[in-house]
């Protein structure tokens, strides 16, 4: 929809994260480098969901209608859980090395810093992926809707990724600090919430998955996409 | 500066874990980008562009912008539709989805005059029906490079006597700043008129309210301005350039040519040979690339000299002939007599075995389909027979032409009554360049019957090729029209003339045209290129050139075309004979004794296939049917502005493709663009302010050295 709707979607759905990331992590090189280390465990949380969906393409490549719709929510409830073992995974490491000091002359940051951090690493990373190849797309001339979908797409993705990354801020804030009090049942209600979180989205999106399983070739996400180097 | 050990992991595995992370980007991929790009547009697969060729001094076809041209779509099926686009629609430019019969000169003027609302064109096919004609080609062809001119023949030239294409229009020699497709699919059709119809038909008068359906149309094209322009930008990217960007590209093929007996084509033929030319044009064209059936402007007439030269082979008394036979199909011949003149030129100067003092005659097969009655008019040349002893000549063509088709009572063959121009016709080049009795075989006195000369309509239907219902694709092959009967004699009549023009004087009756041979050449040309007969006579490696469509007359950059290889294998098979040679010794016959590759053309065949209908029976087929190149001379000479040659080029592109989609309002994207500084404005606000105040807002924890934001 041309460059103005490119860079209002955007500036909703990163908007806040800059700004986060502008006033409180890039005026330390240390918190840099802990949201870069969080976003990273985020991409490699997303590695094992995709082998899966990978094998399951393989296997059960040509079967339609409920299989297909059930072997997407499960390929989603897999990916929230092995997000939130990583974040888990996060939390350990930091507890136990970096905690005990990078620069023994500098204090330590304090845990609910790393916990920010970290959420924030997760949610850009996670928000860059699902919404990175939407916002191509919207440089293009045309706008959703010739099949029906609705007109405002672009916007309520937009909208949806601005609120998955503040959700990851909190989760992450909220998970670390469970972990700290040895409440478990803290990191269950991060869990649950992070599911419904993604099963709504499914539900609302899964009839436009089912099109997208029968994409055949596992396109990159950030392979260049040349429809649209020629569409601008 | 912080150690990087907490962020990235160890370093001696970094490594690896960056091979990791590529390997899960690629895999990560959810198909997303593809699928959201599938909810907003449609490809349109099956469209025909209209491409820029260049000639020595002008450009003509369509031009699109570099990222394509986009309009809100309007489907205008009454004259009176073209308003909205025109004047009153409020949402300029438009892109004009136009009904076929509507494409014609009036409604093509009106667009061409208002671009700045017209974003591109769009049409769809029409029915033809009796009455209708459509020629985009000009009223008259090859004007110019003929042999009539304001020094010679003044009288005839520029078409001032008889008009040839009277209904020609001339659209296709047009220059138009905007891209115009043809939508070859009918459902393509439907979906485009559906979108409209669902999205921007404007309730009660008042504007239509985005979003609204859009196309979008991508051929922009290279080369600008002319042939001499793009040739020389071109040569210079090529000499200095790394990596160079070719611009256009001379429109060329191969002419097919063989001999009745065969000769020696590393030498030249002796003066005293003599050869009867019969000559014929492979190739049309239409407004559209690549889009040129070409039935009765080019099909009917080579295939009716396919089936002559079929017949002629058959007769007993071939080899003792006095005077040899050259059977000619000059591709090209549309644009400005390519292979024609490249002929004369090879001829002139040496380079083609036989030369323009062994031509004894020249009898040429103009338009033949579409005879009203039994007349076949001979057209000759005016000019050349005001001197005496070609005067003389021509009588005597004539009057064997009329002897020959004397035995055929459903052909009569008609004089002119007085002295008129010759058809735009390939001998107009030879005479160019020397006085030889010619003739012109054409089924109009005056201008063309031909009612869709040189556009996508002129189809089998347009010579009444048409095949009863319900029947297989090999029944079809088979089945005789009343056409390919008609084809046949006019085939007959040629061949007994050019037997009795070679100086035969015994078998002149026994020879005859079999209808069977031409009404599977006119299925395989016009109906269906994929059928068990042009598969056994092909090269196993040509296989795929034959689709399940007609096959297309345009002749094209890349040579040699489908078309041109499927008459030479066509011409092979009719007049040559299968030897038993194994495939190496067909590759390379010099091995063997009494073969040889100066006098035949060996090639090696696919065959037909078993009687298990499992596989083919390869065979060597051997026959004196060659190649010449179809280049025209300007190019050879570097003359990029000659107006001796023609000059015809095609430009390149990168890319040809067209969609549809809805568009969005102005006013939605300008807020889409507010909301969204609005609320990076917002959010940087309140973290500045958070931020300054956390130590206010923000307790810290107990824990003994730790630190606060």
């Amino acid at each position: 929809m041309t460059a103005a709707v490119f860079f209002g979607c955007a500036f909703i759905a990163f908007g806040p994260a800059l700004a986060l990331y502008v006033f409180t992590i890039a005026t330390d090189p240390l918190r840099v480098t802990f949201l870069i280390a969080g976003a990273f465990f985020w991409l490699v949380s997303l590695l094992l969901p995709s082998v899966f969906r990978y094998l399951v393409r393989i296997i059960a490549e040509n079967r339609d209608g409920p299989i297909q719709k059930y072997l997407l929510i499960f390929r989603v409830l897999l990916s929230v859980c092995i997000q939130e073992l990583f974040r888990l995974a996060y939390y350990r490491l930091r507890a136990s090395e970096g905690l005990k000091s990078i620069n023994p002359e500098e204090t330590a940051p304090s845990m609910r810093l790393l916990a920010y951090v970290s959420g924030l690493g997760f949610g850009i990373m996670s928000g860059v992926f699902s919404f990175v190849n939407t916002l191509s797309d919207s440089l293009g001339p045309g706008t959703v809707g010739i099949h029906g979908d609705s007109p405002q797409f672009f916007l309520n993705s937009a909208f949806m990724t601005l609120v998955i990354i503040l959700l990851h801020v909190f989760w992450g804030i909220v998970f670390f600090d469970g972990c700290e009090k040895k409440k478990w049942y803290i990191l269950l209600m991060v869990l649950l919430t992070h599911l419904l979180v993604s099963t709504q989205v499914s539900v609302v999106t899964v009839l436009s998955v089912l099109a997208e399983l029968k994409c055949r070739g596992l396109s990159g996400r950030f392979q260049p996409n040349e429809g649209h180097i020629h569409g601008k | 500066m912080a150690t990087t050990r907490g962020g990235s992991g160890p370093d001696p595995g970094s490594r690896g874990l960056l091979l990791l992370l590529s390997f899960s980007v690629i895999l990560a991929g959810l198909c997303r980008g593809n699928s959201v790009e599938r909810k907003i547009y449609i490809p349109l697969n099956r469209t025909a562009p209209c491409v820029r060729l260049l000639n020595a001094t002008h450009q003509i076809g369509c031009q699109s912008s570099i990222s394509g041209d986009t309009g809100v779509l309007h489907v205008v099926e009454r004259e009176e539709d073209l308003q909205w686009v025109l004047t009153d629609g409020p949402n300029p430019p438009y892109m004009v989805l136009l009904e076929g019969k509507l494409f014609n000169r009036a409604v093509m003027e009106k667009l061409k005059g208002r671009t700045s609302r017209i974003a591109g064109l769009a049409v769809t096919l029409a029915k033809p029906n009796s009455t209708s004609s459509f020629s985009p080609s000009v009223q008259c062809p090859n004007d110019g490079f003929g042999i009539y001119s304001n020094s010679y023949g003044s009288e005839f030239a520029h078409c001032k006597q008889t008009l040839w294409n009277e209904l020609g229009n001339g659209l296709a020699y047009e220059d138009f700043s905007f891209p115009i497709f043809l939508l070859e699919d009918e459902n393509e059709t439907k979906v485009i008129k559906q979108c409209y119809q669902d999205h921007n038909l404007a309730q009660n008068g008042s504007a239509p309210r985005f979003p609204l359906c859009a196309m979008q149309l991508f051929s922009h094209m290279h080369a600008v301005i002319s042939t001499a322009t793009c040739m020389r930008r071109s040569f210079i990217q090529s000499t200095f350039s790394i990596n160079p960007e070719i611009v256009c590209d001379p429109l060329s093929d191969y002419n097919v040519w063989s001999m009745l007996k065969p000769i020696n084509t590393s030498g030249a033929l002796e003066p005293d040979d003599r050869v009867v030319v019969a000559a014929t044009r492979l190739d049309s064209r239409s407004f559209f690339w690549n889009v040129a059936p070409g039935a009765e402007s080019a099909v009917a007439s080579y295939v009716t000299q396919l089936a002559a030269a079929e017949a002629l082979h058959k007769a007993s008394d071939v080899a003792t002939l006095p005077r040899n036979v050259m059977f000619v199909f000059f591709q090209g011949e549309t644009f400005d007599y390519i292979g024609s003149s490249r002929m004369v030129y090879d001829m002139e100067n040496g380079k083609f075995p036989v030369r323009l003092e062994n031509i004894d005659s020249f009898v040429e097969l103009g338009q033949v389909a579409l005879r009203t009655s039994l007349d076949l008019w001979m057209h000759t040349d005016p000019m050349s027979q005001k001197n005496e002893s070609v005067k003389n000549q021509v009588e005597d063509l004539l009057v064997t032409l009329e002897k020959s088709g004397a035995g055929v009572p459903e052909v009569v063959l008609r004089r002119q009554n007085q002295s008129q121009a010759l058809p735009p016709s390939s001998l107009q080049r030879f005479l160019r360049a020397r006085n030889i009795s010619g003739v012109v075989l054409a089924d109009h006195s005056g201008s063309f019957h031909n009612r869709y000369y040189q556009s996508i309509y002129d189809t089998a239907e347009n010579i009444n090729v048409t095949y009863p219902e319900r029947q297989s694709p090999e029944e079809d092959l088979n089945f005789v029209t009343d056409t390919a009967k008609a084809l046949a004699n006019v085939a007959t009549v040629l061949a007994r003339a050019l037997y009795e023009l070679a100086g035969g004087t015994n078998f002149s009756d026994s020879i005859q045209a079999d209808p069977q041979t031409v009404t599977r050449l006119l299925y395989g040309f016009l109906v269906r290129a994929n059928n068990s007969w042009f598969q056994s006579i092909l090269r196993q490696d040509l296989r795929s050139y034959l689709d399940d469509g007609p096959l297309q007359h345009y002749i094209a950059v890349t040579s040699p075309t489908n078309t041109t290889y499927v008459v030479q294998y066509a011409l092979a098979n009719l007049t040559g004979k299968v030897t038993n040679l194994t495939r190496e010794q067909c590759q390379d016959p010099s091995k063997v004794p009494n073969e040889s590759k100066a006098l035949y053309d060996y090639s090696w065949v696919q065959g037909p296939l078993n009687s298990n209908k499992t596989e083919r029976l390869p065979r060597c087929v051997r026959s004196t049917v060659r190649l010449a190149r179809a280049l025209s001379p300007a190019f050879e000479l570097s003359q990029w502005g000659s107006t001796e040659y023609s000059t015809w080029a095609e430009s390149r592109w990168k890319d040809i493709q067209a969609r549809i989609f809805l568009v969005a309002s102005k006013e939605l994207e300008f807020i889409t663009l507010t909301v969204g500084f609005g609320i990076l404005i917002f959010s940087l606000i309140v973290t500045y302010c958070i931020n300054a105040k956390a130590d206010v807002l923000f307790v810290a924890p107990r824990e003994p050295g730790a630190v606060s934001y």
